[in-house]
């Protein structure tokens, strides 16, 4: 139903030939079949970011690429070869795991040094590189220090140092921020993404958290049941979602109910011009582009609509208004703050602002 | 939370218990090992002449010598049977991994003198090994090596403790976060290597558990040699004991169980700082 | 396709694991299948089934005396050694105490001490009392060297309890006897029944301390023992495939009550004490 199509769901990364591709990867454990043939390209150089929930099959999309998992289906391309056949010690792709996975016997330096140690690099060569990795995370103070003693922000800024000291092709971070405090995940967030420009190696970051998600990548994958269900850039996917979940899972949104005939949509008592194909329609509209219009005349292309505040919800910066239109709709809206406000008011939102979604 | 009271109560029978029968008999064994035997009567006259008799009579010396060379062999030879057993059911054995675990354990609870007393049956002259051996022509008369033997000791002591020396290695060995594995992979070493370089290390305060034990409990075995081992076998412990019998002389007794126990409790404290160091959360 | 990951294949570790398997168990099974055997112990193949030692150790008095000493003495072990165990965990977990580290070490010792030394060292504590040497010496030192094994479990069980059920029985009311009774004792069930079932085996196959300590009477493996020295016998084969049979099924109760829970993973028993970080 949400299968995401080939082409028109996928935004297409930025120039040049994709440094990853997915080509049809399923996976199943036992009778449970995780990803459901995902064909991804991952393009040279961009942070994308494979969001979902909880069992929707990221983290194992990610251990897929890792090595660690092999693939039911499909096949894995790096630079043009085939990656799913090789071990994961043989792989060009280096993992920041979601609990670091430190060495507790090895101390800092140590661990950084791990993965050129085991390709036997001349010493000289490694003396340096590990103090340019330090540097670079910003912990070179720690350098003699067991992970044990180091706090959390500090274990996961050694274990990003000792996966990118290796220069793979293809950086993979499963939920590196999720352990942290609020707080220092803000401030991880901002460092990570100046870390990854700065360097300019292939990032490929999971998380469940929409909002880091939208922050930190070019371009985002939301998974869904084992199923991509849209892929664009944080500001394509927020503007135009494709389906009704990918409206709601990324920031708020109001669904609308309608049928469109003849270039009208109908919802209930509302009426907006809308292209496309007739048939029963779901639209979302951001809570956002509704706007308070009392006292405003009828404009055209702007939709009116009317009903009374339910509840009101001060943000700050802005008021989140619960307003009930009669026929049971319920609008969720949002208007710079204001002041209290109750009883019956007027509203509009723009035609171009009611997006048409597939779902239901 | 607890009151004074109630901690006194709970502590109380405990250490009195441990006071009297354990710190109090080791403090008497220790007091004996510088006393004196006189006409069958021990005597309390401190001295060093015990400890002295140990190194300077060749006798003890050989025997002692060759204790702790069949010691050393059960824990070499336990190790190198557990260790991989351990190894094979923590990182390859899959779902059935409790179910071999439990079987490993069973030979635990098997009378120590049912297991010995099976090895006597084996390696005699009429024995099954023999006559196995026999029927399949591979030899024509009865081997005499096999039984009463430092050979027999060691295999019947490496029997008897390699289920001993798998389980701490065992316990360490699933307590490594596999994750930690899958991160050296990650970082490009093969399998041998992440073998060496992280399972190993992580592995060693269990290792080194394992081996103390097997080690520790050969050098005061007296039971193996009277079963299995011959007078050519004859172990430290066995002159202890002979020494608290028929040739009465607990001091000199005391002294050699008294060097038992150092060499035990120093192990302990080498392996415990050894433990501290590798340990982790 | 693509293959399985290649760390999971290792046929040679298979084999060599399969050898060591056959080692731990061949003279075990060799023990059994002899009982049988009409023509006695030794000698390739065994021909001749027979039940005739079966029965002959049925009728054998000497043998049932020693057991009926041995499940005394184990039973009263096991008594003592919970009790005492249980204590020595509580202190351990809960309690601050001058000697603390001592203690532990020394509750611990037996474990890893050859028998001789604690049996020894039991013997020349009864010289000194002037006691004499009996069934009940042997209690003594069965009992105190196993209070280790239920110590060590005990302990574990008591630190992954949650200390918050505790705390919510105080605040409900309870008296701190109440609260050991109702809530903590309940918790380490398992893990006494468990010990209990260890401390008894260990209990009836003791011989290294009981050697030193026994009187004019006899335990089962002192009579067995007793016997090797006179010459082998299918009829101790007999015997102790039953032991081993009877080791099996504890084992499998034994390991039942682990399933069910609460307690200590099975190797802690046997590891050597872990350093606490609170001493």
């Amino acid at each position: 139903m949400s299968e995401a199509a080939p082409s028109s769901q996928q935004a297409a990364p930025a120039a040049g030939a994709p440094l990853l591709k997915v080509q049809g990867v399923a996976k199943r454990f036992g009778a449970r079949e995780v990803l459901k043939s995902i064909s991804l390209d991952i393009a040279a150089g961009e942070f994308l970011t494979l969001l979902g929930e909880s069992g929707s099959g990221k983290t194992t999309l990610l251990r897929l690429i890792a090595g660690f998992e092999q693939p039911t289906a499909g096949e894995l391309w790096m630079g043009g070869e085939r990656l799913d056949v090789l071990p994961p010690h043989k792989r060009r792709v280096n993992t920041v795991f979601q609990q670091y996975a430190l060495f507790p016997h090895l101390d800092v330096r140590d661990n950084v040094a791990y993965g050129l140690r085991v390709k036997n690099t001349p010493k000289s060569e490694i003396s340096g590189r590990v103090d340019e990795a330090l540097r670079m995370v910003k912990m070179t103070e720690y350098a003699v220090t067991r992970p044990s003693k180091l706090s959390g922000g500090q274990q996961q800024r050694v274990a990003l140092a000792r996966a990118l000291i290796n220069r793979p092709q293809l950086l993979l971070l499963d939920e590196p921020l999720s352990a942290l405090d609020a707080n220092l995940r803000k401030e991880m967030q901002g460092e990570l993404k100046a870390l990854q420009r700065e360097v300019g190696i292939t990032f490929l970051f999971v998380t469940h958290d929409q909002e880091e998600a939208m922050a930190l990548s070019d371009r985002i994958a939301l998974l869904r049941d084992g199923v991509l269900e849209q892929v664009a850039s944080p500001r394509e996917i927020y503007a135009h979602p494709a389906t009704a979940y990918t409206a709601q899972f990324i920031g708020q949104t109001n669904l609308l109910r309608g049928e469109v005939r003849g270039g009208v949509a109908t919802c209930g008592a509302l009426r907006w011009p809308s292209p496309g194909p007739d048939g029963p329609a779901l639209f979302s509209i951001r809570p956002e582009a509704i706007l308070l219009a009392d006292g405003a005349g009828p404009t055209p292309n702007k939709v009116r609509v009317r009903g009374s505040i339910r509840q009101q919800i001060y943000g700050g910066s802005s008021e989140l208004l619960e307003v009930d239109c009669g026929n049971g709709q319920i609008l969720r809206v949002r208007i710079p703050a204001y002041g209290p406000l109750s009883g019956d008011h007027d509203f509009q939102f723009s035609a171009a602002d009611a997006i048409r979604v597939r779902g239901q | 939370m607890y009151s004074r009271l109630y901690k006194a109560i709970v502590s109380a029978p405990p250490l009195l218990w441990v006071g009297l029968f354990l710190l109090l008999p080791y403090a008497l064994m220790f007091a004996h090992s510088f006393w004196a035997v006189r006409d069958g009567v021990v005597v309390h006259e401190w001295n060093m002449r015990n400890f002295h008799t140990l190194i300077s009579n060749p006798v003890y010396f050989e025997v002692l010598l060759r204790t702790m060379r069949i010691a050393a062999s059960v824990m070499l030879f336990s190790l190198l049977l557990g260790y991989p057993l351990a190894y094979y059911l923590s990182f390859h054995a899959g779902p059935r991994k409790e179910l071999l675990y439990q079987l490993v354990i069973v030979p635990l609870w098997v009378s120590y003198l049912v297991r010995g007393y099976a090895w006597k049956t084996i390696l005699g002259s009429t024995g099954v090994l023999n006559g196995f051996l026999q029927y399949l022509h591979i030899t024509r008369d009865p081997v005499g090596y096999f039984l009463y033997s430092p050979f027999a000791v060691v295999l019947m002591l490496t029997h008897i403790y390699t289920p001993f020396v798998f389980l701490p290695i065992y316990a360490a060995l699933e307590h490594i976060p596999r994750p930690l594995v899958e991160a050296s992979q990650d970082l490009g070493a093969s399998p041998r290597s992440t073998f060496l370089r992280v399972i190993l290390p992580l592995s060693m305060p269990g290792l080194l558990a394992g081996a103390t034990f097997a080690f520790v409990l050969s050098l005061g075995d007296f039971l193996a040699p009277l079963l299995v081992g011959g007078p050519s076998s004859t172990m430290i412990a066995n002159i202890v004991q002979s020494l608290f019998g028929a040739a009465n002389d607990w001091p000199l007794g005391a002294s050699i169980s008294v060097c038992i126990l150092s060499i035990t409790v120093s192990l302990l404290f080498l392996t415990e700082r050894v433990e501290k160091r590798w340990s982790f959360k | 396709m693509s293959s399985a990951n290649p760390s999971r294949r290792a046929p040679f570790l298979t084999i060599y694991a399969v050898l060591v398997f056959c080692f731990v168990y061949l003279p075990i099974i060799v023990l059994i299948t002899y009982s049988f055997n009409r023509d006695g112990v030794g000698g390739f193949p065994p021909r001749h089934f027979t039940l005739d030692w079966y029965r002959q150790l049925f009728a054998d008095e000497g043998i049932w005396n020693s057991v009926l000493n041995s499940l005394i003495i184990a039973l009263c072990s096991v008594a003592l050694a919970l009790v005492l165990g249980l204590l020595a965990a509580l202190a351990l977990d809960r309690a601050e105490f001058p000697g603390k580290a001592l203690f532990r070490r020394l509750v611990l010792l037996p474990l890893i001490l050859p028998g001789i030394i604690t049996g020894l060292s039991l013997l020349m504590f009864a010289n000194f009392a002037r006691m004499r040497l009996s069934l009940f010496t042997v209690f003594l030192g069965h009992g105190t060297a196993l209070i280790s094994i239920a110590t060590t479990e005990l302990f574990a069980s008591l630190q992954k309890m949650d200390r918050k059920q505790e705390e919510a029985s105080l605040d409900l009311g309870a008296t701190p006897w109440q609260t050991f009774w109702r809530i903590t004792l309940p918790n380490v069930k398992l893990s006494l029944i468990a010990a209990g079932l260890l401390i008894f085996t260990l209990s009836m196959d003791e011989i290294a301390v009981t050697f030193f300590l026994i009187g004019a009477d006899s335990t089962l493996p002192l009579e067995i023992w007793a016997r090797l020295r006179r010459g082998i016998t299918p009829e101790i084969n007999a015997v102790s495939s039953l032991i081993f049979a009877v080791s099996v099924a504890l084992i499998i109760v034994w390991y039942r009550i682990r399933m069910r829970g609460i307690g200590a993973e099975p190797q802690e028993i046997l590891d050597r004490p872990q350093p606490d970080s609170a001493v």
